[in-house]
């Protein structure tokens, strides 16, 4: 399956269009890390709308791209979370090891980008 | 049906959504239906290599409740120490942990026997709320 990894100013946005197996998720994580890499983002939104279930691997999947991704030097945020999948994940306890920014939906995902990305250019110039 | 693979999981994601769809199970409880048989056919891939699960539909004992009932069932490892596994968070491989812990918390009755060397059964119901 080809995700399209769409390149909007200095920021990566991916939209999940539907469930994925294993081998998927592995492949879109590295198609995204070099992605990152080669045209050298800055922030990375990653839209889940059409997601109807996160379970737990899912959202350890979706931490490690973060994670990744900030060691590259791009910030992330997930959109696009269901109210059912919300509930679904707080239950199930994903919240405790969870460092993923989340937003809910595109526009104020690349808001709270640009926020977090001038919060830290301060930080770096105090 | 028959779980040996990533592909496996979804498919019997999908046949537990359908059901909890089709019984009138609300958005909310359908996607903790889903994420509990997701967990549970995840623990079997990942820790038994092969097993199976069972979705359908369930009748209280006393009678008067529906509700749905996914059994999963594998010959593989067994868990040493339920309680340990069952502690929110504990996990050998990131994964065991929330996956049990997980599905317990999202569904309405919860069993589960396993054996070291012998394999698990886990036995998860969810009733319908009557309005």
């Amino acid at each position: 399956m080809d995700i399209p990894i769409l390149k909007i100013e200095d920021f990566l946005v991916v939209t999940i269009q539907s469930e994925l197996s294993d081998d998927e998720i592995y492949e879109l994580q590295e198609d995204i890390l070099s992605r990152i890499k080669d045209v050298g983002a800055t922030g990375l939104i990653i839209d889940i709308t059409a997601l109807d279930i996160v379970d737990s691997f899912m959202g350890r999947t979706l931490s490690n791209i973060a994670a990744t991704a900030e060691l590259l030097g791009a910030k992330s945020v997930v959109v696009g979370i269901r109210p059912a999948v919300a509930v679904t994940l707080v239950e199930l306890g994903i919240r405790v090891k969870w460092n993923v920014n989340t937003a809910l939906n595109l526009e104020r995902g690349i808001r709270l980008l640009k926020r977090l990305i001038e919060a830290e250019r301060r930080g770096g110039a105090s | 049906m028959n779980i040996t693979s990533s592909a496996d999981i979804i498919a019997a994601r999908g046949k537990g959504r359908e059901l909890a769809m089709k019984m009138g199970f609300s958005v909310v409880d359908q996607t903790k239906i889903t994420t509990a048989i997701s967990e549970l056919t995840r623990n079997i891939v990942t820790y038994a290599g092969k097993g199976e699960v069972i979705i359908k539909k369930a009748e209280s004992e006393t009678g008067g409740k529906n509700g749905i009932v996914v059994v999963c069932r594998d010959e593989g490892p067994g868990i040493e120490d339920i309680q340990l596994v069952l502690k929110s968070g504990f996990s050998t491989s990131e994964s065991l942990g929330l996956g049990l812990s997980g599905a317990k918390q999202l569904m309405d009755e919860f069993e589960i026997k396993s054996k070291p060397g012998k394999g698990t059964i886990v036995t998860i119901k969810k009733w319908l709320r009557r309005r």
